[in-house]
């Protein structure tokens, strides 16, 4: 599915207003905010201590004093999920980063140079889709151990195809525009135009595709937690926790429910905020999803 | 006519498979929680193994008993020569293998040799080292020269690792084992199930099961269902967090036994700071045993004060010797000139007892100022970077070999700890067989390793075992790896 | 997808995109093999356990033939891949042709069900939504939908298992009977899994069949039929879905070989004894050979699947089809 994304032509206030009347971007704005608040605050405040063990008050249900029960080691589920919060928007937003920063220059040089380079670069590209992703990312963490920097790599490497394809496809369908054709009179090189007239015509696919990996990213990472593969304790993240329940699914269902739902809401919002964004910038990608 | 004879033998036929349901039943599935990487357990360390194997398919010249005694098995007797040095053992007559082959003392000396050959991958090549020459005097006698007198030799040939093999097979027991057991080797559906059944010819006392199945089931949290649908009969080693949810089941039996597991905390003895008597002391007086047995073993498991099982007849209690107290701890950092804490690893291999220890432990120590990195690997990274490198600062494991004291005194072995008074007491234990002499070595090896804080001593893994309340006849104890069904019955 | 220079006849297209799946093989056989080259732990190691010597365990290494040169034994493996010779698992220490077969019994039925599942719920579910586009129906659609995307399948995986397995007590919790106990119980310890995995797949099988629909009606000749009096029923039916399942069937596609590869996580929450679990088994006890071999197999599945569906593409896009 290729995107065609026009320059939008319209004023910033003309994008707002449009913005605060899209559903899928309120809510996914909202939901998104609430989720990066509660990370943030969780560095000042969490109603327990997450790293101190009480196995005196281990696996009790929902209570007023937890809201979201304790785990098998007594902690308190609710300021757990708070800081599990910090842990699976760094390992994504990082991993966003790393596609981000090196499969964008990589599309973009592809599809100004043309040719060989393209050819050659498009087929490394289809190389490492070839391989499944969380298979190869268990096998990364298997040579360089569990732990969330790993993770982050193990994650970033599958990002870097997907914005190098993005880069390419949507710098091809710039590139024969006419404001191109003048730069290039004007005797910029491959690399200025690439930067100063490509780039700003492609972000907006490149923000799109940004959340959706994103929200790829925190289900990738709670995948690998939940395999063991990625953050490491003391440091609670939403994925581990659900390792830790499942062997005690009988006995405490809440160790799941609650940091599930946390993935799920986070997500949820990620894709929400991803569809918004591209539903107000570009009405005509409406019909491509 | 015709119509009233099928009519009759159809009665017949019902009331015989009527009667059929009186009787006791004759089969098992067990739930493991591993499964074994092959069936030969002459060739590989995994407990598994043995613990599908070990006296249901194979038979070694000796047994462990259910309470970790040696019996006679493929031997019926033996004797000792006066120096100690010479081992004659009266074979069985009439035993055959599986294959149908006839057992005899050509295949004790095969077994024997092949398993301390230059080539051997036995995984217990140290079980046969004290072993000089095997004779065969006649087709029932064998003659086992020793190179020194053994204390542990009896002991050692009841090991899984030391079973009689033949010739024949044994190339290929990894996929088809071959023994001379009460059950043979049926089936394998891997990743899935193991199946034995009744062995055609047994030499010994008949069994009562006419199949035994192995099913893997490597998941705890799959264990209480696969109880309460009557598809798994018994779990020997049962996962003791899911304990609370057949405890009270009158269905069920849950039986708590000891195993020769001493769970430790070990440490690199060579590198600083832990190469420090002070810094060692510190670290077991910030361990909570009781905290960490509550929070690692649903409350179950003695806790250990040096490296012998509370089960053992040769245990001394030292768990007094350092006591909770995170003030002493702290004052002993300080005389060590680590008042300000420091930082360290914890490597901690896959089974639960590790990981959730880990957690624990890592807390705990954060008390008193050290700082753990929690660094999760697995199994064949463990053996790697741990055991044969050495590339550790902390790390927890479950030692489960028998008697295996003697660990502390190996060269080169991962704890890096080395002291010539200890080594001294267990070169002396390897020449006694007198059984005083021995148990004064052995207390006094305990209270060394005890002094010199050499690791944390943490508890004795527990053996929790569910199974249905009509079963009888399974092991409580684990005082080796085995599952031993020979005297395993339905009752009714 | 569709490439926009100038293409060239068929076969020659077909046999330029058959020497790039061959490349891109070969090249995946190097990353792998060199990937598990420097893969930390020592098989050998591994089967002797903490007692065996240092001697005992070179001498295993030498059975085994790990101390061969690295370039024999990558040759000595890949010259295997093709005569279907995948080499004798280090563990099992029986053929990986056998284990993958034994393995394929459950992965593949599983991934199956999980695809006509997600099929069976997606495709109406997308049809529905296209012809209501805009109305109440389709919002709860495909918010449905969204929030099938945003769910992780083994959590739904746990939430099932809690419900149906521990609750309702309907099915196993985990575990896999083997078809030798019959259909029926095999089957049923596959259901919880096949939904666990078919309902998120679902969800986007959804939301592509609806805005390919909607793409559909939105062209020419449905105008014209709509416009000859056809009733929107059999515009839908007979035009519309037709012309919509060419990207349907490339994400079907694609699905399948992720539901091979992806039910890694899937088959460690239940316990299955499929291609997944084996692959992940084999790599924590560096069955080094096992693991080569599945993630060629799966590698090669992938590869095959996007040829299929580029060269479906060639097929279906006019321009290739003028210049035979």
């Amino acid at each position: 599915m290729t995107l065609h994304i026009d320059i939008p032509e319209e004023t910033f206030v003309g994008i707002l207003a449009k913005a605060f009347r899209n559903t899928a971007f309120v809510t996914g704005f909202v939901i998104t905010v609430l989720i990066l608040a509660m990370a943030v605050i969780s560095y000042a405040w969490t109603p327990y201590d997450v790293t101190k063990l009480v196995i005196a008050d281990k696996t009790q249900g929902p209570s007023l004093a937890h809201w979201f029960g304790t785990d098998h080691f007594g902690r308190d589920i609710l300021s757990m999920v708070m800081v599990g919060a910090r842990n699976s928007i760094a390992v994504a937003l990082v991993a966003v980063g790393i596609g981000m920063g090196v499969g964008v220059p990589l599309g973009a040089f592809a599809a100004a140079r043309g040719g060989l380079v393209d050819e050659a670069l498009m087929r490394v590209n289809d190389l490492v889709f070839a391989f499944p992703a969380l298979l190869s990312a268990i096998m990364i963490t298997a040579i360089f151990g569990p732990g969330a920097v790993n993770a982050i790599i193990a994650i970033g490497i599958f990002n870097i195809p997907v914005f190098a394809r993005v880069a390419r496809a949507g710098a091809l369908a710039v590139w024969p525009r006419e404001f191109i054709l003048a730069a290039r009179a004007a005797g910029k090189s491959s690399a200025q135009i690439s930067i100063e007239h490509v780039l700003p015509n492609i972000a907006t696919l490149l923000v799109v595709q940004g959340t959706i990996q994103f929200a790829l990213g925190i289900l990738a990472e709670a995948g690998l937690s939940y395999l063991g593969l990625g953050a490491q304790p003391p440091m609670p993240s939403w994925g581990r926790m659900l390792f830790d329940a499942q062997t005690r699914m009988v006995v405490a269902p809440w160790m799941a429910i609650f940091p599930g739902m946390a993935i799920v809401v986070t997500v949820l919002g990620l894709n929400l905020l991803g569809d918004g964004i591209a539903d107000i910038l570009d009405p005509k990608s409406r019909r491509q999803r | 006519m015709r119509l009233w004879k099928t009519i009759l033998a159809a009665a017949v036929l019902t009331l015989a498979a009527g009667s059929q349901s009186f009787a006791a039943r004759t089969d098992l599935v067990i739930g493991i929680p591993l499964e074994p990487p092959h069936l030969d357990p002459t060739a590989g360390a995994a407990a598994a193994i043995k613990e599908v194997l070990y006296a249901n398919v194979f038979e070694g010249l000796t047994r462990i008993g259910p309470n970790g005694e040696v019996l006679p098995d493929l031997a019926e007797s033996w004797t000792i020569s006066d120096d100690g040095k010479v081992y004659t053992f009266k074979l069985h007559t009439g035993v055959k293998f599986h294959d149908g082959s006839d057992f005899s003392a050509d295949d004790v000396k095969f077994s024997l040799d092949r398993a301390r050959a230059d080539n051997s991958v036995n995984a217990q090549k140290g079980l046969f080292a004290a072993i000089d020459k095997v004779e065969i005097i006649d087709p029932a006698t064998v003659e086992v020269t020793l190179k020194h007198p053994q204390g542990s030799f009896l002991y050692n040939m009841g090991w899984g690792d030391a079973v009689m093999v033949s010739p024949k097979s044994a190339d290929t027991n990894k996929a088809n084992p071959v023994g001379t057991g009460p059950f043979k080797f049926q089936n394998w559906a891997k990743g899935s199930s193991i199946t034995l059944v009744k062995a055609d010819h047994y030499w010994g006392a008949p069994v009562f099961l006419d199949k035994v199945e192995f099913r893997i089931v490597p998941d705890a949290a799959a264990y209480v269902p696969a109880l309460l649908s009557g598809d798994i009969q018994a779990f020997p080693f049962f996962d003791p967090d899911s304990l609370a949810q057949v405890k009270d089941d009158p269905r069920f039996k849950v039986v708590i036994g000891s195993t020769e597991g001493e769970t430790i905390l070990s440490i690199n003895n060579k590198k600083p700071p832990f190469d420090k008597l002070q810094v060692r002391q510190a670290i077991s007086y910030a361990l909570d045993r009781k905290a960490i047995i509550d929070g690692a073993s649903a409350g179950l498991g003695l806790p250990i004060g040096s490296h012998m099982s509370p089960a053992n007849k040769d245990y001394v209690d030292l768990t007094g010797l350092y006591p909770h107290n995170v003030a002493k701890a702290k004052e002993l950092l300080k005389e060590a000139g680590l008042e300000n804490g420091f930082k360290a690893t914890l490597k901690l291999p896959p089974p639960s007892y590790a990981r959730l220890g880990g957690e624990i432990i890592a807390s705990e120590l954060r008390e008193v100022g050290i700082d753990l990195e929690i660094i999760p690997v697995e199994w064949a990274q463990w053996l790697d970077q741990v055991f044969t490198k050495k590339d550790y600062d902390l790390t927890i494991v479950s030692h489960t070999e028998p008697n295996d004291i003697d660990i502390y005194s190996r060269k080169d072995y991962y704890f890096n700890y080395d002291n010539p008074t200890f080594d001294k007491v267990i070169a002396d234990l390897n020449l006694t067989s007198d059984e005083a002499k021995r148990k004064e070595l052995l207390g006094e090896a305990q209270k060394i390793l005890a002094d010199d804080a050499v690791v944390g001593f943490l508890y004795e893994l527990p053996k929790v075992g569910v199974w249905d309340a009509k079963l009888q006849g399974l092991w409580e104890n684990a005082p080796i790896q085995a599952n031993d069904l020979t005297k395993v019955k339905w009752s009714e | 997808m569709v490439r926009a220079d100038p293409s060239p006849p068929m076969t020659a297209y077909l046999l330029k995109r058959l020497a790039i799946a061959f490349a891109t093989l070969v090249l995946a056989s190097m990353v792998v093999f060199a990937v598990l080259e420097i893969l930390p732990g020592d098989p050998a190691r591994l089967m002797l356990g903490m007692n065996a010597s240092a001697d005992q365990v070179e001498l295993l290494r030498n059975q085994m033939g790990l101390n061969a040169p690295l370039a024999w034994r990558y040759l000595h493996w890949a010259g295997g891949l093709f005569s279907l010779d995948f080499g004798r698992s280090y563990t099992y220490s029986v053929p990986v042709i056998d284990l993958v077969r034994e393995r394929l019994a459950v992965s593949l039925p599983l991934a199956l069900v999980a695809l006509a599942l997600s099929t069976i719920i997606a495709i109406p579910v997308g049809l529905y939504s296209a012809s209501r586009r805009g109305r109440a129906g389709d919002t709860v659609a495909m918010g449905a939908a969204q929030l099938g995307v945003a769910v992780p399948n083994f959590w739904f995986a746990l939430m099932l298992i809690y419900v149906f397995a521990v609750w309702l007590r309907l099915v196993p919790a985990g575990g896999f009977p083997g078809w030798g106990a019959g259909a029926w119980p095999a089957l049923k310890s596959l259901l919880l899994p096949a939904v666990a995995l078919a309902l998120p797949q679902a969800a986007i099988l959804a939301r592509v069949t609806r805005s390919a629909l909607i793409e559909v009606l939105n062209e020419d000749y449905i105008r014209t039929a709509r416009a000859k009096g056809l009733p929107y029923r059999a515009v839908l039916w007979r035009h519309a879905l037709r012309n919509a399942m060419i990207p349907v069937l490339t994400i079907l596609g694609l699905q399948f070989a992720f539901l091979l590869a992806g039910t890694i996580i899937i088959e460690n929450v239940f316990y299955l004894p499929g291609l997944g679990r084996l692959v992940f088994q084999a790599i924590t006890q560096r069955d080094l050979i096992v693991v080569e071999s599945v993630v060629m197999l799966l590698v090669a599945a992938v590869i095959a699947v996007n040829l299929a569906v580029d060269l479906s593409y060639a097929v279906v896009d006019p321009r290739l089809r003028t210049r035979q």
